[in-house]
């Protein structure tokens, strides 16, 4: 699979000159700098812009012929259809942009692909225009081409492409739109990742929790235990090669190592004391994990590879959890310590512990941002919501406002914030997410109930 | 042909007992027992009125709802209506020094995951170290917290979640 190298060109090219097809809304609080024409709907990838102004013009693939493959999309022409609508699906649910999908655009030739008709996409008021082609290779394998091209400057903007094997068609639509996105926000990507949670039914006193994993979109959902045991807290390995996690296998809480390539799985440690909020480091080569000790818990690390577990925390309080920085030298961890909990940061071998959290209520569940520059949290104060401060605790803000939402977890790139939200009395429980404007706020499609999401880093 | 079955089949429910009231079930203190169908004891089991002394059939019903304790939000301290029930526990168990007994620690609805499975554990423990200050062999008593994940009262509102941060005793039969 080749990787598209994507630099963060400021873009100036993006000045929209006309407005989009769709129909202005006159949505409050449009950003400062809201272009001239067709200002509106809010959702912005950073505060500064407003690119949901931009319109994108994403067509069905082209083919050079229409074959056969083993991808459950069918033929390349099918193939074709969905890739395009993956990459606007993509683009569109996250709030980032308006694009316009294949059900509402004629497919171009295959040889349009590099040669786009520009007059045409002008007079549909594209601004933007992803296309590309697929391709079936004699040895089954699937090949992708992804260009995007500024329309009004009649100027291509960038390109890359992908061979993948027929299941994994639905990644190259994903590389796909985050060239796109990369190249138009300046920021990292993200849609080609996974998400590990936990699927609940059943009524609010006996809910089966089980493990499952799904695409950053929803795609490619399954289950890996059966709801036997409560499992809780999933954590996937920065190589997605397994899953960390608690289950009440075998009664008591411990946490278990899911190996994906074997589908089985073994307890971290064996021990009498349990064992909870399994963590792993940024490198994959520490594993975090609480453990209490006569009701007292406190935060240890392991070598994933195996050896002797350090200890970090020793307050006679709840010490828990904990998340590493990006470049794995401190982590951010829970206590009460104080009395309540609140948000404390350590270096990684548990010296210099200080409190970050001064805002009132209580601070739990940070998690660091793997852009380093700010820490998601849960806030309590009454209800229980998502918040992000910076790493010294400063510019403390909310960025959701409901009855129960906790445990955030960042997108790959540090632009996005997936949590849980419970209902109030039914205890149903959904996986939302949020984007850092706290404007792009919507819920995930799940096949049953969901929480404790945990998004993995960008795959390779 | 029957009975072997039903032997392992109590076998099984023991076991799962024994394994501290894991699991997805619901906390099994509530109703009382259905006792004697679930036994391994093949002689008394048939006993028409009462539960079994020393099951813990017998053990809920002589506690009159005093099997599980009650904290405030966030707490763990034992006041003087918890020392009570504890004692009345206390003394079940010095009754029959052959039992053993699980404490489950539990939370309300309104905290994080993570933290209410330590505060549940913390809970149970409070409730462990009464027992043993009254003479109850530590050995004899194990823990387990359940965090907020097996709530006992199903509304969202302060008369339930202060019925749902408990710690129940559940002796092992």
């Amino acid at each position: 699979m080749k990787l598209p190298v994507l630099t963060a060109l400021a873009l100036v090219l993006a000045a929209p000159l006309a407005a989009q097809q769709a129909a202005p809304s006159p949505a409050p609080a449009p950003p400062p700098a809201a272009p001239a024409a067709d200002a509106g709907l809010s959702g912005a990838v950073s505060d500064e812009s407003d690119w949901q102004d931009l319109g994108i013009a994403i067509p069905a693939f082209a083919t050079d012929a229409d074959v056969p493959t083993q991808a459950s999309a069918g033929s390349t022409a099918a193939l074709g259809y969905s890739v395009a609508a993956v990459i606007t699906a993509d683009l569109k649910n996250n709030g980032l942009f308006k694009p316009v999908g294949p059900d509402a655009l004629p497919r171009p030739a295959f040889a349009e692909v590099q040669a786009p008709a520009y007059a045409g996409w002008r007079s549909r008021s594209a601004e933007m225009l992803v296309q590309g082609y697929v391709r079936a290779g004699a040895d089954g394998q699937v090949t992708v081409g992804c260009y995007l091209y500024d329309v009004a400057l009649g100027q291509q903007l960038a390109k890359a492409g992908w061979t993948v094997a027929p299941g994994d068609w639905r990644r190259a639509a994903h590389k796909c739109a985050d060239m796109v996105y990369s190249r138009l926000s300046g920021e990292s990507p993200f849609f080609d990742s996974r998400i590990a949670y936990i699927a609940e039914t059943g009524p609010k006193d006996r809910r089966m929790k089980r493990l499952a994993i799904m695409d950053s979109d929803g795609a490619n959902h399954r289950y890996l235990t059966t709801g036997q045991a409560t499992a809780l807290t999933p954590r996937y390995s920065p190589d997605y090669k397994s899953i960390l996690y608690l289950s009440y296998f075998n009664g008591q809480p411990r946490i278990y190592i899911y190996n994906l390539e074997t589908n089985t799985q073994r307890l971290l440690l064996s021990s009498q004391n349990p064992v909870f909020a399994p963590r792993w480091s940024p490198d994959g080569k520490w594993v975090l994990y609480s453990m209490a000790i006569a009701g007292n818990t406190d935060i240890y690390k392991l070598p994933s590879a195996g050896g002797a577990s350090i200890k970090l925390t020793d307050s006679p309080g709840i010490d828990i959890g904990g998340s590493f920085s990006p470049d794995g030298s401190r982590i951010v961890f829970e206590s009460d310590r104080s009395g309540s909990q609140q948000v404390y940061v350590m270096n990684a071998d548990g010296t210099d512990q200080k409190r970050i959290s001064f805002f009132g209520g209580r601070s739990a569940t940070p998690e660091w941002s793997p852009r380093g520059d700010q820490i998601a949290f849960t806030h309590i104060a009454g209800n229980l919501r998502i918040g992000v401060m910076s790493p010294s605790g400063g510019e403390m803000r909310y960025l959701t406002d409901s009855w129960q939402d906790e445990a955030p977890t960042w997108a790959p790139n540090g632009r996005i914030i997936q949590f849980f939200r419970t209902a109030r009395g039914s205890g149903k429980t959904g996986i939302w997410q949020v984007d850092l404007t706290g404007r792009n706020e919507r819920k995930l499609d799940t096949p049953v109930d969901g929480s404790d999401p945990a998004w993995g880093p960008l795959r390779p | 042909m029957t009975k072997p079955r039903m032997r392992t089949l109590a076998l099984l429910l023991t076991g799962a007992a024994a394994l501290a009231a894991c699991a997805p079930k619901a906390p099994k203190i509530l109703p009382p027992d259905p006792g004697n169908a679930v036994s391994t004891d093949t002689s008394g089991g048939g006993g028409v009125q009462g539960p079994v002394p020393g099951t813990q059939a017998d053990f809920v019903a002589q506690m009159m709802g005093q099997d599980t304790i009650y904290f405030d939000t966030d707490k763990y301290n034992i006041d003087a209506a918890d020392q009570a029930a504890l004692a009345a526990q206390a003394q079940w168990l010095a009754k029959y020094p052959g039992k053993k007994a699980t404490i489950e620690g539990h939370c309300d609805e309104r905290g994080t995951r993570e933290y209410n499975l330590a505060l549940g554990e913390r809970r149970a423990n409070a409730a462990k170290n009464y027992l043993v200050s009254l003479g109850i062999d530590a050995s004899r008593i194990s823990t387990i917290s359940q965090g907020k994940e097996h709530p006992i009262a199903l509304g969202s509102d302060e008369a339930s979640w202060s019925k749902n941060r408990r710690a129940v005793t559940i002796t092992i039969d």
